[in-house]
């Protein structure tokens, strides 16, 4: 059974619904790329298994979240926060907020496994500094007692990092977690987090809207564009054999060594705002393979001999 | 326009916003139409008729000499809104000027008006206004003077303010890169990208000014004999209380529902334009 | 190499700050001794991380800030010492298309407003019943629908504003364009329809572009110079866009990028250390903290940028092979 599984989620907030039956699931261990470009609906789906929608007016109205053995989109609230930090924990995007100003890093890691795993102050400590180390922190035991703002950016998303990891969650929900970062911090930022995510067996889902990262770090994509999900699949074989318009196109968008001048093509037209998404295959207005039936008839996610697509076309092979 | 039409369309569909604005454009209307609406010449002494009781002939009565008080409470709202307006209008133009001034060229002049303006502004009002009048004497014009003044560093502050946030903007950059010169920054697109809390602040400080008129007036520093004003109304009618409470009561409503009418006025435009947290910035 | 059309020498700029009202002044030299030359009708890419000048030198390259030394040529006019008058002259011959295409136009403006605004700048406005042809040419050329030209720049798209950004550059006809990211804010999609308008004002204009970005396989694909900074100091140049970097930060650089395919998949170095603070660089190489080949000599002296045998130029004590 898979760890994580999101069966046909379709979330509302007011009158829009951003996402649209989303499917896909993430085994135990596994490293899984969610990228989308903005308005995909790749941070709502992070809210979405994180249970936060409702601080942003939103909920699913109707499919499924199943988290091992639990139901989560039936959760009471209180179970919830029982779940979130110990068993599924959430990498955010920007490290500064995700840090108490006022509060030593150290201790809020210490904090974490002391409410979560019961552990007395000097064990949570000697914890604490212990996954420091394992995440490159130098001089680890002099950080744990410095304040956010004595640290660098990428420094303080590693303590990010370790508040995630420190109660040994089977699943960490990493939300653009490099985006802020400069280039050679964001490298070394998931290198670690591959790293780290391997060692401790635990389930990775990666938001990211950057290709890149993706074939570097996972062992599965979700392809979201425009609230649905585009494509699924082994990163080996979305990369090679890409089935959706789309999917190929997003990968044609990368500038890769040794490509000719001219050779890299945009995707013509403009990513659609939730407001007004277009009818059918919400790619065709984009799409240059686009048919009278694509306009009509909103594709459904079907499955391929690997993976699955959501493409009137993807039934023949490339 | 500054202030969009979508934006007062907004407030007049809003219960508050629609009632300030009826009850101002009433206040407006009869201030303008003095000479036709009131009964009486708000002159015009009968000692007869002193401390007359609200009643048919005088709908609000008459003061100690015998003037027809509905009629000077209709004259007295030419003088405090002609007060308030123009008073803010000038402390707002020049505030503007300062304040955009001092924020865009910054240097040693911006740490004078900062200094100046910080300064001034750990005075009330109530306290420059008095100062002022004691040096340029009591009356009509030297009220206004005096109000315009206490009020500049609200305005400069404001717009310095405003021109400080905007000046880092990409888009005044790219005008520079364009060739365009100071004046064509300012004018084209800091100052009209300003404007809208200032006037907004403007509209708000109209109401205080009205009171601190009011207050002048009381003391008898305001607009001088006979020319009707509700402060000075008040203030002759403390001494006939308890005979005609009503000589002291109904110019005091005239300020209270005036400057009421404003300030929910002005709140409304705030929540039309959804600029309270730039208004704050100042 | 053609000819260059612009020219940096020496050229520094440094910024000082006081830390609170009685502080003592710290200075920061976000640009330092930058000599290099633009190549008219190639692209001059710049990368970089934040704090590394970049953007400082694309705004030293137009003037738009003025340099604490060092000067700048364009086209054989010192730019430095030009008076107001001249200065505006020329730059109707010098552009800039701006990183966040969000606030880069007015929002009071309609966008027929926008792209008519450099006209009314450089006097050049032209009759009433032309203008809305004017604002057609330059929307037809950037890809826009003619019907935005009454639109406001809220209503249009990240990717919709940055074609304006481009065409409100262009509309003067410009022989240099600095592109300062001008796609770091956008969608990929869309960054690469960007990349090819520029690939076709670049072959269609003739036109030459200064091209800052962090990203250093996007500079690798679009660009025919590329330059490598580095708290405010050029570390390499390298004079073909597939030249193997040889100074270690610029293979770091490189190690960081991810190619979108998973059978090329790198083991990222660590390095160790972090970017010092630009207002206290070490004496040495500002590099020498964070790099693997560091040597004594390293942290003593700083290296000079010189001309590699391999071509290009490059500072570093120990260059890589």
């Amino acid at each position: 059974m898979a760890l994580l599984d999101l069966s046909d989620v379709t979330v509302s907030i007011g009158v829009l619904t951003p996402l649209d039956r989303i499917a896909f699931s993430i085994e135990a261990g596994e490293i899984v790329g969610v990228v989308g470009e903005s308005g995909s609906g790749k941070s709502l789906t992070a809210m979405a298994v994180m249970g936060l929608l409702p601080l942003i007016g939103g909920r699913i109205t109707s499919g499924a979240v199943r988290f091992a053995d639990v139901e989560l989109n039936r959760l009471p609230e209180r179970d919830y926060r029982a779940l979130r930090g110990r068993r599924i924990a959430l990498i955010s995007q920007n490290p500064m907020t995700s840090l108490d100003p006022i509060r030593r890093v150290g201790e809020q890691i210490d904090q974490v496994s002391m409410m979560h795993l019961g552990l007395g102050a000097e064990r949570a400590r000697l914890r604490s500094v212990d996954m420091m180390r394992q995440l490159r922190i130098p001089e680890a035991d002099v950080v744990h007692g410095n304040y956010p703002h004595q640290l660098s950016g990428g420094m303080k998303q590693r303590i990010v990092i370790a508040m995630a990891l420190a109660a040994d969650p089977e699943l960490i929900v990493a939300d653009e977690p490099t985006t802020a970062l400069d280039v050679t911090i964001q490298a070394q930022i998931i290198q670690i987090m591959v790293e780290m995510a391997r060692r401790k067996n635990v389930a990775l889902m990666l938001i990211t809207h950057d290709m890149g990262v993706v074939a570097q770090a996972c062992d599965r994509v979700v392809v979201l564009y425009a609230g649905r999900v585009a494509e699924t699949g082994s990163v080996e074989r979305i990369f090679a054999a890409p089935r959706h318009p789309y999917t190929k196109s997003l990968i044609g968008c990368i500038p890769v060594e040794g490509l000719p001048p001219g050779g890299l093509k945009g995707i013509d037209g403009v990513v659609p705002g939730v407001a007004n998404y277009p009818t059918g295959c919400r790619f065709h207005p984009r799409c240059s393979l686009a048919q009278d039936r694509c306009k009509i008839e909103a594709p459904l996610l079907r499955a391929l001999e690997e993976g699955a697509a959501a493409c009137h076309l993807a039934g023949d092979p490339p | 326009m500054t202030i969009p039409s979508s934006a007062l369309g907004r407030l007049l569909r809003t219960p508050r916003g629609l009632g300030a604005a009826i009850v101002l454009a009433i206040i407006v209307l009869a201030a303008i139409l003095a000479p036709v609406i009131a009964p009486y010449d708000y002159a015009a002494q009968n000692l007869r008729n002193a401390n007359m009781d609200p009643g048919a002939l005088h709908w609000l009565g008459t003061d100690e000499f015998g003037r027809d008080l509905f009629s000077r409470i209709i004259y007295g709202a030419r003088t405090s809104l002609a007060v308030g307006v123009t008073s803010i209008s000038i402390s707002m133009v020049c505030g503007m000027a300062l304040g955009a001034a001092a924020g865009y060229f910054g240097g040693a002049f911006d740490r004078v008006v900062t200094m100046v303006v910080d300064l001034s502004w750990s005075f009330p009002e109530i306290l420059l206004a008095l100062i002022l009048i004691a040096i340029l004497g009591p009356g009509l014009a030297s009220t206004m003077i005096a109000i315009s003044i206490a009020y500049l560093a609200q305005f400069t502050r404001l717009t310095r303010a405003q021109v400080m946030a905007l000046k880092s903007e990409t888009y005044v950059e790219a005008t520079i890169s364009l060739g365009a010169g100071s004046g064509h920054v300012l004018f084209r697109h800091l100052l009209p990208n300003a404007v809208t809390p200032v006037i907004v602040a403007g509209m708000l400080a109209t109401g205080d000014a009205i009171i601190l008129e009011a207050t002048l007036g009381f003391f008898g520093l305001g607009a001088q004999p006979p020319t009707p004003s509700w402060g000075a109304m008040m203030s002759s009618g403390t001494a006939q209380i308890f005979i005609a409470p009503w000589i002291i009561i109904f110019p005091g409503l005239a300020i209270a529902i005036t400057v009421i009418a404003i300030n929910l006025f002005g709140d409304a435009l705030i929540d039309a334009l959804d600029i309270r947290q730039r208004l704050r910035e100042g | 190499m053609s000819a260059p059309l612009v020219s940096m020498r020496g050229l520094g700029r440094t910024f000082v700050s006081r830390k609170g009202l009685f502080g003592a002044h710290r200075s920061m030299r976000a640009v330092d001794d930058v000599t290099l030359d633009i190549p008219a009708g190639k692209v001059t890419g710049v990368v970089g991380e934040s704090g590394c000048g970049k953007s400082t030198l694309a705004r030293l390259a137009l003037r738009l800030i003025e340099a604490s030394s060092g000067s700048v040529t364009f086209d054989g006019t010192d730019i430095g010492s030009l008076e107001p008058a001249a200065m505006r002259q020329i730059r109707r011959r010098m552009q800039m298309v701006f990183q966040d295409p969000y606030s880069s136009l007015d929002p009071r403006y309609s966008i027929a407003d926008c792209l008519l605004e450099p006209f009314a700048i450089q006097g050049l406005m032209p009759p009433a019943r032309q203008r809305a042809a004017q604002v057609d040419d330059l929307l037809d050329m950037v890809g826009l629908a003619r019907s935005v030209a009454s639109s406001f720049p809220h209503q249009l798209s990240g990717g919709q504003k940055q074609r304006v950004g481009i065409a409100r550059a262009l509309a003067l006809k410009p022989q240099f364009l600095v592109l300062d990211e001008p796609t770091a804010s956008l969608d990929v999609s869309i960054q690469a329809q960007i990349i090819e308008l520029l690939e076709r004002f670049r072959d269609d204009f003739g036109l030459t572009y200064l091209f800052i970005s962090h990203d250093l396989g996007l500079v690798r694909y679009f660009c025919d110079q590329i330059v490598v900074m580095y708290l405010g100091r050029i570390v390499e140049v390298m004079d073909r866009p597939d030249a193997t970097p040889r100074h270690p930060y610029s293979r770091a650089l490189l190690n960081s990028t991810f190619a979108p395919d998973p059978a090329k998949r790198r083991v990222v170095t660590p390095m160790a250390g972090e970017i010092p603070s630009p207002f206290a660089l070490p004496p040495g190489c500002a590099f020498a903290a964070r790099c693997p080949q560091a040597s004594a000599l390293c942290k003593a002296e700083r290296p000079t940028l010189a001309e590699s045998t391999a071509g290009g130029r490059i500072a570093c004590h120990h260059p890589q092979d």
